[in-house]
């Protein structure tokens, strides 16, 4: 708007011939000006972001010596890096699945009208902490709660239940949903709270008033109208868990084989291979990411129809 | 109408989320505090601050360390962020599309993949010596990568979704136009506007997005590590996977009681000018 309402001034003010001529230059400076402002932050974001990542899909094109090869992203089809990507995507749509079912049905007990408003504050306060709460240390506070000699498992053992000789270890797969769950379950509380605030009393009332049980409610209004939200949340879920990696290797070190685990120990060099290893799996992870955000952003606009 | 009630399924979920959220925080917090069986101190806190003989590296050059990063990433997304959301609001509104896009960019680019590439970027540029290359590219490339600053720089584009969002979220709450208008109409340059009319309008935006900064960099622990630096989150790796238990778990209950500070800041300021919204910083 306010790019177009500068070019017309000088064409209305100049009435000579010379005038489209000055009035050309003019514009172009004030474009400059308009533009110039701009300049620090669009430059920031391609040297520290956007450079970044093109370098990262160029080397991952690129063999030891700097010359073209597909070699790389081949091998991401194959033996181990296959299996890394299969057990990231295993684990991302578990803790995705057990954060969302969690997250929802606290949050949907939560925005009740019966329920107390302190429920709610203390609730989204904690779930605001534990979502940022990720990382080393949350990998630790599981180690002192279910670990081998943690506070938990210790407690049983006195009460004579003895989960680690049943076959339970923190630091496995289940352990790691356990874990992911931890942050997964607040982000989902936060991200569908104002949707399911948004399900309005008035058409609960109006289905009833109509006859509606409770899951015809649920059948025909409610999950028509909250899936995309729901899915959505979902997915942004399985992004959050996708991209961790301090947590699993604060709590896993490299036992369990996860994309993230196997660019880190490439890079700080725990077995040799070609760097350009480590660019390959990272493309692999944005590319999948990437998909994930797309499938996002299509539901975040389907869900916007009804809130507004 | 009658209410909704609590169902026994309503009320289960919720003590179960309690119990969830509570219990590993209740076993961090008893695993530091123990000294023997039965005895309970604070000799774990102690010794973790205090101790320098047992690893290379330790809390007295880490935390530091740490807390300038928080505060440079905190100053540099303020200097970079303001000016240019309010000049998008004021003069180039269309352009609010390409900033929501690039501000998610971050999200989508994992933490560990845009280590990778920063990395790599800088190290390659470094190494370019020829003629005018080696003032514009190979120099700036070495600083960059001589010391910590290559972490403040990257920590800004991590922040760079909340920050962008609760600024977008800050101006939109006030009048720029007019709040410029005046401003300028009394004869004050640009610099004047945004440090005395717009600074102060956006105290709890600017305020809430720092908090949410600093706890990202107090818990960063992927740039840090690919990069080869000792920041907190790097020396309470070492600690909790390899040193003692109990200093580990004293360490954790330190970085939460951050976190727990920052976040209720930014709750209590919500509070005050009456906005309430949890944001989150994203994977790690």
């Amino acid at each position: 708007m306010a790019e177009v309402a500068e070019e017309r001034v000088p064409a209305l003010s100049g009435g000579m011939a010379v005038a489209p001529l000055r009035a050309r230059s003019r514009s172009t400076r004030a474009r400059t000006m308009l533009w110039l402002p701009m300049a620090p932050f669009f430059l920031y974001v391609v040297l520290f972001l956007v450079l970044p990542t093109i370098w990262l899909v160029v080397g991952a094109f690129q063999d030891t010596s700097g010359s073209f090869t597909t070699s790389n992203m081949r091998s991401l089809f194959q033996g181990g890096n296959l299996d890394a990507y299969k057990t990231s995507i295993e684990l991302s749509l578990a803790t995705a699945l057990t954060g969302s079912v969690f997250g929802f049905f606290v949050a949907y007990a939560m925005v009740k009208d019966g329920a107390p408003r302190w429920i709610r504050a203390l609730l989204s306060t904690f779930a605001g902490v534990a979502a940022n709460f990720a990382g080393v240390p949350l990998a630790f506070a599981f180690v002192a709660t279910l670990g081998t000699t943690g506070v938990v498992t210790v407690l049983l053992n006195n009460h004579g239940l003895h989960i680690y000789q049943s076959g339970f270890t923190v630091y496995s797969f289940g352990g790691l949903v356990l874990v992911y769950t931890y942050f997964q379950m607040p982000l989902m509380l936060l991200v569908i709270s104002p949707a399911l605030d948004g399900l309005r009393r008035e058409w609960r009332e109006a289905a009833v008033s109509l006859g509606a049980s409770g899951q015809q409610f649920w059948r025909w209004v409610g999950l028509p109208i909250l899936w995309p939200s729901l899915f959505g949340a979902a997915v942004l879920l399985f992004g959050s868990a996708f991209s961790a990696y301090a947590t699993t290797v604060a709590l896993v070190g490299s036992q369990i084989n996860l994309v993230p685990i196997k660019i880190g120990s490439i890079l700080s060099g725990d077995f040799a291979a070609d760097p350009n290893q480590a660019n390959a799996l990272a493309v692999g992870m944005i590319v999948i990411i990437a998909a994930v955000m797309v499938v996002y952003a299509v539901l975040q606009r389907r869900s916007n129809r009804w809130f507004r | 109408m009658k209410k909704a009630r609590l169902s026994p399924w309503d009320i289960a979920w919720l003590v179960f989320a309690a119990l969830y959220f509570l219990i590993p925080l209740y076993g961090t917090a008893e695993f530091s505090l123990e000294t023997g069986v039965g005895k309970y101190g604070i000799d774990a806190y102690q010794h973790v601050i205090g101790d320098t003989s047992l690893q290379q590296i330790d809390f007295k050059d880490t935390f530091p360390l740490s807390l300038k990063l928080a505060v440079a990433t905190v100053i540099l997304s303020i200097v970079l962020m303001v000016p240019t959301v309010y000049w998008v609001h004021l003069k180039l509104p269309r352009v609010r599309q390409i900033m929501d896009f690039v501000a998610t960019l971050p999200l989508v680019i994992p933490p560990i993949t845009l280590a990778v590439g920063i990395l790599q970027l800088f190290q390659a540029g470094s190494q370019q010596s020829r003629g005018p290359a080696q003032v514009l590219v190979a120099d700036p490339s070495s600083w960059l990568l001589s010391g910590p600053q290559i972490l403040a720089l990257s920590y800004v584009i991590l922040g760079l979704p909340f920050t962008y969002r609760s600024l977008d979220a800050g101006m939109r709450a006030i009048d720029l136009k007019t709040l410029t208008e005046a401003g300028q109409s009394m004869g004050a340059s640009w610099f004047t506007v945004l440090w005395r009319v717009i600074l102060p309008n956006l105290r709890f935006a600017i305020l809430s997005s720092a908090f949410l900064t600093v706890t990202l960099v107090m818990g960063e622990y992927t740039m840090a590590s690919i990069m080869l630096f000792n920041t907190f989150p790097t020396f309470m790796f070492v600690v909790t996977t390899g040193g003692d238990a109990h200093q580990g778990a004293a360490l954790a209950i330190i970085s939460l009681l951050l976190t727990w500070a920052a976040l209720l800041g930014i709750l209590l300021l919500g509070r005050k000018s009456g906005r309430r919204d949890t944001q989150i910083a994203g994977a790690r």
